[in-house]
C-alpha cells in the first residue's frame, strides 16, 4: 500500500515540475513587460486564449500540421502584444499606474467576450493527443513533457536574447532606469513595443504548448490567470529569476495539493500558501530583508 | 462657494421622497425589477468605490459579494438559519476574510499593483471555492436558497416587488450616508494624504496601516451585504454573477464610467451598465451574450483614456469651472 501511494506522490512531484515549466514561461512574460513597461496585462491570460483558439482554427480549418500553426500563433499573439500597446497602454503611460492596470482589465473583458461571440461557449480541442509515457509504473503524458521542454528551451532563447543582443541589452537597462536610458539616446518607444511583442510572444508560445492540454472554451485563461499573478508577486514582480523559482513551488503545491482532493482545491492550498508567504518574504521569494 | 453648497439643501429630500413614492404610482413590475438591481448594484459599486476613491484598487470584491451571497444562502438551506442571523454572518466572514489578505498587504506596504493582483487572486479563489464545494453550493451550475415555508418576513423572501424596491432604496440611501460620513469624517483626510504619498502621511502621524485596515473592512462589509440582498432578491445565484474576477471588474468598470470620487458616481455608473445590459439584451435577444461585456470592455477602455473623472464627476467638474467663471465677472 504504501509503495503505491510512493509512487503516486512521485508521479504528482514530478507532473508539478512539467506544470511549473509552463507556468514559468508565462511569468516571465508579464514580469518582462512589467521590469521594462511598468505595467501589469492582466488580460495576459486572456491573450494565451485567443492563441490557443488560434492553434485550434488553424489547425482544425485550415487544417496546417501543428509545427506549421505554431509559429503562425506566436506571431498572431506578438501582433496582439504590440497591438494591446499601441492602442492601450502607450495613450495611458503618463497616466497613474492604476489606471493602465484597469484598462487591460477592460482588455480582459474585450477579449473573453470576443471569444464568446466570435467562437461561442463550446468547449473545444485540437484532437490531437499525445500518447502517454511510461516509466517505472508512473504515468507522464507527452504534452507535459514537450510543454515543460519547449517552455525552459524559450526562456533560455529570452535569456540569450537579452544578453547577446543590443535590444535585449537596451531592455535590461531600460528596466533598471526608465528616464536616463532616454537620455543616452534609446528610442524607449520602440523598446516598449518590442518588449510588448515578446511578452505576446511568449503567451504565443505558452497557449500553443497549453492547447495540447486544456480544452479551449472563453473562460480557459481564468484556469491559469489568477495563479500567474500570484507566482509574479511571491517571486517579487520584475524579478525575473524569483517568477521562476515561485513557479516551481506552486506548481507543487498545486499538484500535489490535487493529488490528495480536487484540482481547485490545489489552487485554494496555493492561495492558503501565498498569504503565509505574505508574512514571511512580503517583498518576494528571492528579496533580502531590509 | 462650492458645489454642494449651491445646491439647496431641500433637493436631496424631494428626490427621496419621490423615489419612495414611485412604486406606489408606478407599479409596472419590470421597471421595478430594473430599479430594484440598479439599486442594489449601486450599492455594491458604492461599497467599492470607498477603497477605490483612496486608491485602494481592489479587484476582491467579486470575492466579498460571493461570501455574503452563498454564505447566507448556505446558512439558510443547511441549517435553518434565518437571512436576518445569516446576513450578519456573511458580512462577518467577508470581514475576516478581508482583514486576513488586506493586513499583510498593508502591514508589509504590497501597494498599487501588487495590492490589485493578490486581490485579483482572492476574487478568483473564492470563485475556486465555489466550484470547488460542489456538494453543498452546486458549483457553476449555481445554487437557490429553499422557499420558505413559513414567514417570509423570517426568510427574508418577498414575492412583491415593491416592499423590495423599498429595501433596496433603504440600503443605497444607507450606502450614500456611509460615504457621506466617511466623507466628513478624520479617516478621509488621513486616507487622502496615504494615497498622496503613504511616508508623508506617516511621518505626519497618520496609523497608515490601521487607516487602510479600516476602510477595507468597512467596504467588504458593505459589498458582502450587497451579495446577500441580490442573493434575496433573485433567488438564485451562480459563482459567475456574485463572484469571481469579472464580476470585480464590473465593479470597477460601472463606477469608472459614472464617477469615482463623487457620491453618485456609482450609481449613475449601476444606472448606464444595467440599463446598455437591458437594451443589448432586448436588442440581440440570446444572441446578446457576450456582447454586453464586449461594449462594457470597449467602454471601460475608452473611459479610462479619455474621460477617467466618469461622465458625473466630468459634469460636476464642468459646472463647477462654469460656475467660478460666472462668480468672476
Amino acid at each position: 500500500m504504501m509503495d503505491i501511494f510512493d509512487i503516486y506522490l512521485l508521479e504528482a512531484v514530478v507532473n508539478g515540475i512539467l506544470l511549473g515549466g509552463v507556468l514559468a514561461l508565462l511569468a516571465l512574460g508579464l514580469n518582462l513587460i512589467f521590469g521594462v513597461i511598468d505595467v501589469t496585462w492582466i488580460c495576459y491570460a486572456e491573450l494565451v486564449m485567443i492563441g490557443m483558439y488560434g492553434m485550434y482554427y488553424l489547425v482544425q480549418y485550415f487544417g496546417l500540421s501543428y509545427f506549421v500553426a505554431a509559429p503562425l500563433t506566436i506571431l498572431l499573439v506578438a501582433g496582439l502584444g504590440a497591438l494591446l500597446h499601441l492602442l492601450v497602454i502607450a495613450p495611458l503611460l503618463s497616466a497613474p499606474p492604476i489606471n493602465q492596470l484597469l484598462a487591460t482589465g477592460g482588455v480582459l473583458f474585450v477579449l473573453q467576450s470576443f471569444a464568446t461571440v466570435a467562437f461561442g461557449i463550446d468547449f473545444r480541442n485540437l484532437g490531437i493527443r499525445l500518447p502517454v509515457l511510461q516509466f517505472a509504473e508512473m504515468h507522464f503524458s507527452y504534452s507535459r513533457l514537450l510543454a515543460f521542454g519547449v517552455a525552459l528551451i524559450g526562456m533560455v532563447l529570452v535569456y540569450l536574447f537579452m544578453k547577446r543582443t543590443f535590444v535585449g541589452t537596451a531592455i535590461r537597462a531600460i528596466s533598471q532606469d526608465r528616464q536616463i536610458m532616454a537620455l543616452m539616446g534609446v528610442d524607449t518607444r520602440r523598446i516598449y513595443l518590442i518588449t510588448s511583442a515578446l511578452g505576446g510572444a511568449l503567451a504565443g508560445l505558452a497557449s500553443c504548448l497549453l492547447v495540447l492540454q486544456y480544452d479551449i472554451h472563453p473562460f480557459v485563461g481564468l484556469s491559469f490567470g489568477p495563479i500567474t499573478f500570484l507566482i509574479c508577486v511571491l517571486g517579487g514582480l520584475g524579478n525575473f529569476v524569483g517568477g521562476f523559482v515561485a513557479a516551481f513551488v506552486f506548481a507543487e503545491i498545486i499538484s500535489l495539493g490535487g493529488l490528495f482532493s480536487d484540482l481547485e482545491w490545489g489552487y485554494v492550498l496555493a492561495f492558503a500558501f501565498f498569504i503565509v508567504m505574505m508574512f514571511i518574504r512580503p517583498a518576494g521569494l528571492l528579496a533580502r530583508r531590509s | 462657494m462650492s458645489l454642494r453648497q449651491s445646491v439647496p439643501q431641500s433637493v436631496p429630500w424631494i428626490a427621496g421622497a419621490a423615489l419612495i413614492a414611485l412604486p406606489f404610482v408606478h407599479r409596472e413590475p419590470y421597471h421595478l425589477h430594473i430599479l430594484i438591481l440598479i439599486l442594489i448594484w449601486s450599492f455594491a459599486y458604492t461599497s467599492w468605490s470607498m477603497m477605490g476613491r483612496f486608491g485602494l484598487v481592489s479587484l476582491g470584491h467579486g470575492g466579498f459579494m460571493g461570501v455574503g451571497a452563498y454564505v447566507t444562502a448556505l446558512l439558510w438551506n443547511h441549517l435553518g438559519v434565518s437571512p436576518w442571523l445569516g446576513i450578519p454572518i456573511a458580512m462577518a466572514a467577508a470581514a475576516i476574510l478581508a482583514v486576513i489578505v488586506a493586513y499583510p498587504c498593508f502591514r508589509f506596504r504590497i501597494t498599487g499593483h501588487y495590492f490589485v493582483l493578490v486581490t485579483l487572486a482572492l476574487s478568483g479563489i473564492v470563485l475556486q471555492v465555489i466550484t470547488a464545494t460542489r456538494d453543498y453550493t452546486g458549483g457553476s451550475l449555481g445554487y437557490t436558497p429553499d422557499r420558505t415555508k413559513g414567514s417570509h418576513l423570517l426568510a427574508l423572501q418577498f414575492d412583491d416587488k415593491v416592499t423590495w424596491y423599498l429595501i433596496a432604496l433603504g440600503i443605497w440611501a444607507l450606502g450614500l450616508v456611509i460615504w457621506r460620513w466617511v466623507d466628513g469624517s478624520m479617516d478621509r483626510y488621513a486616507l487622502e494624504a496615504i494615497s498622496e504619498d503613504e511616508d508623508a502621511a506617516a511621518a505626519a502621524g497618520v496609523n497608515v496601516t490601521k487607516e487602510k485596515l479600516k476602510i477595507t473592512v468597512i467596504s467588504a462589509l458593505m459589498t458582502s451585504l450587497a451579495g446577500a440582498l441580490y442573493c434575496q432578491y433573485q433567488m438564485f445565484i451562480s459563482p459567475d454573477t456574485v463572484s469571481g474576477i469579472s464580476v470585480s471588474l464590473q465593479m470597477v468598470f460601472a463606477v469608472i464610467v459614472g464617477g469615482l470620487y463623487v457620491a453618485l458616481g456609482p450609481t449613475v455608473g449601476a444606472v448606464i451598465t444595467i440599463l446598455l445590459a437591458e437594451v443589448l439584451r432586448i436588442g440581440f435577444g440570446t444572441r446578446a451574450v457576450g456582447w454586453d461585456n464586449l461594449v462594457y470592455g470597449v467602454l471601460l477602455v475608452v473611459f479610462i483614456i479619455f474621460l477617467p473623472k466618469g461622465i458625473l464627476g466630468s459634469i460636476l467638474a464642468r459646472l463647477k469651472t462654469l460656475r467660478s467663471s460666472w462668480g468672476m465677472r
